[in-house]
């Protein structure tokens, strides 16, 4: 191995043009490679940061992925029994047997729980009347699942508790009814009879839509409004790693029966646009390794050109065809090698450079930086995919190089 | 004396549209130690049977046997392996490796065979270039030596593995008449005094004289009469 890298250095060592663009091919692909992968992957870790500190980590909700088996069918599996046309029940909506769930669900590691009453509900003053969403909370373990506790502006939603005809609002729907701390509404819900609440909260989240009809209450004062006694429909669901989302959510689904939507799950779609986001990219800075490997292939098929004598006469000095081969592949590999070397090097200056790009997008107050991932692995990916695509390079040559029948090199030089 | 380099029937035929016969049904027996010079006109075979002597070419028939094994039964890699070990080639162009010096293209060998530690390699590289009278530019590129330098080095080369055989293909082909008299001398003395057996192709009659034998070659058969009418 020895002797085969001193002549592929010696190859290399006397062809220093070559050689370097060759290198600098290599040192550029590596490190837009790191730049470009650390920005899209930099951007997609922050965009799904977004996803998941804005929405429940898990929403366990009253619904079921399968009707329900019936009592008959459970009883008789065996048998020949068609059920069909089932009705259901009419009943209070809602998680059965919320509290013994919400406990199973406690018991979890790495998780914060909330029981959540939604619903809708109509809220009136000054003769103004609007539909809003409605969500009976209990103050306490709300803020250990929900940020909504850092988006209030006055008010806060600790003070629900201390009135239960308090509510929480929006700012978007404050300034619709032009409300304020302390304001006085009313609020009903189909079939109850509308009660007077009093405004202990406003928040901001940034988003039009949840500003303008999310309304919070105290859990109690949603059973009694929605006339759902001790009824909750939701469990509102926290984790330490956001990422074990799905597989938590599916063992509680399991347990308890209830459908449990991870965040993953629900936003299905948008983790499938990441996916063909980062393939694009991957794709895209591949070519330019891609592109940088020919360059190896063009150095080393002219050494192989040029070196032919050379060759044969290893060869008839009794070098076997692979230990021809081997000093070509150590070649693309010396080049490889340290191509990604400098490459990596570059490209953390790429990464710090880019890092400290800091752009004002139309319509927000604060300058946001360009989102840098400094993960491990792609330094791995960048580097592996420049050594593999040199590999491959320099093998096709080298394999000429191992066919050189040394006969015909010596026949025509003589 | 027994045969350290036997050929039986040798053919080499190159295929093509028009199929071209290199070498022709030869036949002979070389002792160890001796000196063979072959002889012949340009495209009489003379290199072809060389190579096919020294193992780099397969015959189409017939077989070569070396220090008494038939090799018409190995594989490239164990071809390549008794070129290693027992043969040694010089040609008329030296074939000196560039990038390195010419201690180390004399260690080429040593250290592709792997049985000397680097120091011993150096060690009897040293050695060799000395008995060749070229210990003083070891450490030159090949580029920077004299012709006749250049074929001493590639004669060093060729014994670095204390071959049996030297085949050498017009070893004096490039060189002037005092170099070539000095090649000459180092042949003849590594048959007669070093116990090698030296194979040497030749256009040149005052080479061919030094010889022990003098094989001629005519349309790829042997013709024995082809040395006597060379010019001594």
């Amino acid at each position: 191995m020895r002797l085969a890298l001193d002549i592929a250095f010696g190859h290399l060592t006397t062809r220093k043009r070559q050689t370097l663009v060759s290198l600098t091919g290599v040192v550029l692909g590596v490190a837009f490679f790191l730049a470009v992968s650390s920005l899209m992957r930099g951007s997609e870790k922050d965009f799904l940061k977004r996803l998941v500190d804005n929405s429940p980590h898990i929403t366990v909700s009253d619904e079921y992925r399968r009707p329900r088996e019936q009592p008959a069918a459970l009883r008789w599996s065996d048998g020949a029994i068609a059920i069909s046309n089932v009705k259901p029940q009419t009943e209070t909506r809602g998680i059965r047997g919320y509290r013994q769930k919400l406990e199973f669900v406690e018991a979890l590691p790495g998780l914060r729980v909330a029981p959540v009453l939604y619903g809708s509900a109509v809220l009136t003053f000054a003769g103004r009347q609007e539909g809003v969403a409605l969500s009976g909370v209990i103050p306490e373990t709300l803020k250990g699942v929900s940020t909504i506790d850092e988006k209030i502006i006055e008010g806060s939603i600790g003070a629900l508790s201390a009135n239960p005809n308090g509510i929480v609002i929006g700012k978007g729907l404050a300034g619709k009814f032009n409300l304020s701390l302390g304001s006085t509404l009313a609020v009903s819900a189909p079939g109850t009879p509308s009660r007077s609440m009093k405004v202990v909260g406003i928040f901001r989240t940034g988003q039009a839509s949840y500003d303008d009809t999310q309304t919070y209450v105290l859990l109690k004062r949603a059973q009694v409004l929605l006339d759902r006694p001790n009824r909750v429909n939701r469990f509102i669901i926290q984790l330490d790693d956001p990422y074990a989302a799905r597989d938590t959510a599916s063992r509680i689904e399991a347990a308890i029966g209830y459908k449990a939507l991870s965040w993953a799950e629900a936003s299905e779609d948008i983790v499938s646009l990441l996916l063909v986001r980062n393939i694009i990219m991957y794709s895209v800075v591949s070519a330019i390794l891609i592109v940088a490997s020919f360059g190896i292939y063009n150095t080393l098929s002219t050494i192989v050109m040029e070196k032919t004598r050379d060759i044969a006469i290893m060869k008839s000095m009794g070098f076997h065809a692979r230990d021809v081969r081997r000093i070509f592949v150590l070649e693309g590999l010396i080049v490889g090698t340290v191509g990604s070397l400098f490459g990596l090097a570059l490209g953390l200056v790429f990464m710090k450079a880019l890092s400290e790009v800091s752009l004002r997008p139309p319509g927000v107050t604060e300058a946001v930086n360009l989102p840098i991932w400094w993960g491990p692995e792609q330094y791995a990916l960048a580097a592996a995919f420049a050594l593999g695509s040199c590999l491959v390079a320099a093998y096709l040559p080298a394999r000429r190089a191992g066919a050189v029948h040394p006969v015909d090199i010596l026949r025509g030089s003589t | 004396m027994s045969a350290v380099l036997r050929a039986e029937s040798l053919v080499r035929r190159l295929e093509g549209e028009v199929p071209v016969t290199l070498v022709d049904g030869v036949s002979l027996e070389i002792e160890r130690g001796q000196f063979i010079a072959i002889m012949g006109p340009s495209g009489s075979g003379k290199s072809s049977l060389l190579y096919l002597l020294g193992l780099l070419d397969v015959p189409t028939q017939g077989r070569v046997w070396l220090d008494g094994q038939d090799t018409s039964t190995y594989r490239e890699d164990e071809l390549a392996d008794r070129r290693l070990r027992k043969l040694g080639f010089v040609f008329q162009f030296h074939f000196l490796l560039a990038e390195f010096t010419v201690l180390d293209n004399v260690t080429l060998p040593m250290r592709r065979l792997g049985e000397l530690d680097a120091e011993a390699a150096s060690a009897r590289g040293m050695k060799l270039l000395g008995d060749l009278g070229v210990a003083d530019q070891a450490a030159k590129r090949p580029h920077q030596l004299s012709g006749g330098q250049r074929q001493r080095v590639a004669i060093a080369r060729a014994l670095a593995n204390d071959p049996l055989v030297i085949l050498a293909d017009e070893p004096t082909g490039n060189l002037d008449s005092a170099s070539s008299a000095n090649v000459q001398q180092i042949l003849r003395d590594l048959a007669h005094v070093s116990g090698k057996t030296v194979v040497a192709v030749t256009h040149d009659g005052t080479f061919a004289s030094a010889a022990d034998q003098r094989i001629g070659l005519v349309d790829g058969k042997i013709n024995n009469e082809w040395p006597t009418r060379m010019p001594a």
